[in-house]
């Protein structure tokens, strides 16, 4: 969220203003008495097109931000809701740019992207004045320094008032880049004032999981706990790879890809048979033992929307024995409260034994269908009983 | 035939004595595959022992660098176990000692240190395969990875993917064929072999009749395929893209499989390839009939 943005920035030595984030209107009259003078009200949710769908305004007085926040706090912003608004002074730019660092996956090296005229609109400027968008590469090995910022500077445009300033900032910016191990930092607009200052007046970052995980533990403050969903939290805890979809058919399988082709044949048979849908992604990763089953089916159960449950996994290094013993392990541990369908198609290493397990087990809820496109179509049937 | 990984090659292990490097160190070997040592610098000058594909004891030196272990070895590729924190130095140290091949199986690596390390071996000799991959294997010859060996023999098929278990579950679907080479390039974001690369390389193996492409939702790698394919490439090529039903800005277990805006959808990337001729199937087993279908075509009979 942009306020999240503003504090790596802040951290990193580039020019913005903080402001005060706030939960509630009253507090966020407070806030602009203490600012004083005009502000700004905006709404703290990640999604763009926030201006647009009304989630900022100006206030010329303490209750002008009251009545503002009121409203703002009552939005739903791209199906997110407002929980949070970020009172700041205002300060009118003079002139707005566009500038940010990215990961440019398709030539495996970063990508700087400027452009002098116009911030905020930048997709249009891209569209109807392509060459005023700069896009210049980054060598990760060689990275931005003195040197490489002054060049950037040049390419952009930067008008010479405040071209000092935006050498530094891009410098600053890279590091924010490098040293937060981003994806994407992005300063839109970055601002020059009435005094020919610049300033970062709204930012996005977008961070590395991996590198979070590996190296940046301080970024876990970032998540938003009541804002996540959930079965997501609930899985995160069991350190499970789940997103909550909206669908009937709840579906766990082993490797990303695998899951991910089982929701794609999963709604294929779900369009004969009145157009139920999967309704997670979810990866028990290598491992099939009786609590990663036991938790994975745990979380999805838990999804009211869900009807049956398919269960799809080919078993490389891990067994099809295994996964049919945690299978049957986790009936066990959930008890009463496994109470769907459950359709399981096991393939590949020991697959006769493991189709044995669940055949002796002769559980009520569990079918096991040998293929996968006929075990999906099984699955989706159940749902839609 | 194969690519990139043949009868001859002689594998070390970077953190052969991990808990991952020791249990595919032994599945490796079990496979039939040549393992010649390993490296971890804080065990240097001890050994480790694994059954061979005969069931034989075989003692495995633990060398201190990637250098040493070449010297003392001969060999030409690692497969690198090594935590995600340690990798991006680890695969520096076995470009810095020339090594022909790298294969890094470890997931989670930061994408920055991919992406340095692909900087870094720019105009060096090495080639490397992933990360977060399940890495290679040609059947009857050698594996590099974590493949389990026993799903499909030695045939016509040259598969490359992005996902393990989709690479297992083609491999088991056209199994009665049997395949060259089967590489998994890996989910990440950055990725050292493309599925550009592995095209080429099966379009210049003779023993290849047919390439089998697997690509998932995020980024263009798989547009960028087509464009090759249809510029380069005049064996068969199916494909197959998962995550048709992948919701916009959810990242989908791997870490590159993310659609953003309108860009790096599975239908965009169907279309693409279906422009360039290359047969697409709706699901795993749907493009694996049509592969058959193919080869049988060619007067290529499946194995009993």
């Amino acid at each position: 969220m942009e306020y999240q943005a503003k504090e790596l920035f802040a951290k990193h030595g580039v020019t913005t203003t903080l402001g005060t984030v706030v939960e509630t209107a009253e507090d966020a009259r407070k806030a602009a008495e203490e600012i004083g003078g005009v502000t700004v009200i905006k709404a703290q949710v990640k999604a763009g097109g926030r201006g647009k769908a009304g989630g900022v305004k100006l206030a010329k007085t303490p209750d002008e931000a009251f009545e503002h926040a009121t409203n703002i706090l009552n939005l739903t912003i791209k199906d997110l809701p407002v929980n949070r608004v970020l009172v700041t002074p205002a300060t009118p730019p003079v002139e707005e740019y566009y500038f940010s660092f990215l990961l440019d996956r398709s030539n495996r090296q970063y990508l700087c992207i400027a452009s002098v005229e116009g911030g905020v609109e930048i997709e249009e400027v891209a569209k109807t004045n392509p060459d005023a968008v700069k896009k210049i590469a980054i060598d990760p090995g060689k990275g931005v320094d003195a040197a490489k910022a002054r060049e950037i500077a040049t390419e952009a445009g930067f008008p010479e008032a405040v071209f000092e300033q935006a050498v530094t900032m891009i410098e600053k910016l890279y590091t924010v880049f490098v040293e937060e191990d981003a994806t994407l930092v992005e300063v839109n607009p970055l601002a020059r004032l009435a005094d020919d200052k610049l300033e970062a007046l709204d930012g996005k970052v977008s961070l590395d999981e991996n590198a979070s995980e590996v190296r940046h533990p301080e970024h876990e403050a970032f998540e938003i706990k009541e804002e996540a969903d959930p079965l997501e939290a609930k899985a995160k805890e069991f350190g499970l790879n789940y997103v909550k979809l909206d669908g009937q058919v709840g579906i766990c399988g082993n490797g990303a890809g695998l899951v991910m082709s089982t929701l794609d044949v999963v709604a294929y048979a779900g369009e004969n048979h009145g157009g139920v849908k999967p309704a997670n992604f979810l990866d028990i990763g290598g491992g099939a033992n009786a609590q990663v089953m036991a938790n994975s089916l745990d979380v999805i159960l838990n999804d009211e929307q869900v009807k049956s449950v398919f269960v799809n996994v080919f078993g490389g290094i891990t067994a099809c024995d295994e996964v049919a013993n945690g299978i049957k392990g986790a009936l066990e541990i959930l008890g009463d409260k496994a109470t769907k369908p459950i359709v399981v198609r096991l393939d590949g290493n020991n697959v006769e034994l493991g189709r044995q397990i669940l055949t002796d087990l002769n559980h009520p809820l569990v079918t096991q269908v040998d293929t996968m496109d006929g075990a999906a179509d099984k699955a989706a049937e159940l749902a839609n009983a | 035939m194969s690519i990139y990984l043949n009868a001859d090659s002689k594998i070390i292990v970077q953190g052969i004595t991990g808990g991952m490097g020791a249990k595919h160190t032994a599945l490796m070997m079990d496979s039939g595959a040549t393992i010649v040592g390993g490296v971890n610098a804080r065990k240097a000058g001890t050994t480790v022992t694994h059954k061979d594909a005969t069931g034989t004891d075989v003692e495995l030196p633990v060398f201190g660098t990637v250098a040493e272990a070449m010297k003392e070895t001969g060999a030409n590729v690692s497969v690198l176990f090594v935590p995600p924190a340690f990798t991006k130095a680890a695969a520096i140290e076995a470009i810095d000692a020339e090594m022909p091949l790298i294969v890094v199986i470890t997931e989670g690596v930061p994408v920055q240190d991919t992406a340095e390390v692909w900087s870094y071996l720019q105009g060096k000799s090495t080639r490397m395969i992933g990360p977060n991959c399940p890495g290679i294997i040609t059947p009857g010859e050698s594996l590099a990875g974590i493949t389990p060996h026993t799903i499909a023999g030695k045939g016509p098929v040259g598969l490359v993917s992005k996902s393990g278990t989709l690479t297992y579950q083609m491999m088991y679907e056209l199994k009665e064929f049997g395949f060259t080479t089967a590489i998994g390039i890996g989910g990440d974001p950055i990725i050292g072999t493309t599925h550009i690369d592995a095209l080429q390389a099966f379009e210049e193996d003779p023993e290849t009749k047919l390439i089998v492409m697997i690509g998932e939702i995020g980024g263009d790698a798989e547009e960028r395929a087509a464009d090759y394919i249809k510029a380069n490439i005049t064996k068969p090529v199916v494909g197959y893209v998962a995550g048709f039903t992948a919701p916009e800005g959810k990242t989908m277990g791997h870490a590159g499989a993310i659609i953003s805006g309108s860009a790096g959808t599975a239908s965009a990337k169907q279309e693409a390839l279906e422009a360039v001729g290359v047969k697409v199937g709706k699901t795993p087993s749907a493009t694996a009939a049509l592969a058959r279908e193919i080869l049988i075509g060619m007067g290529i009979e499946p194995k009993a």
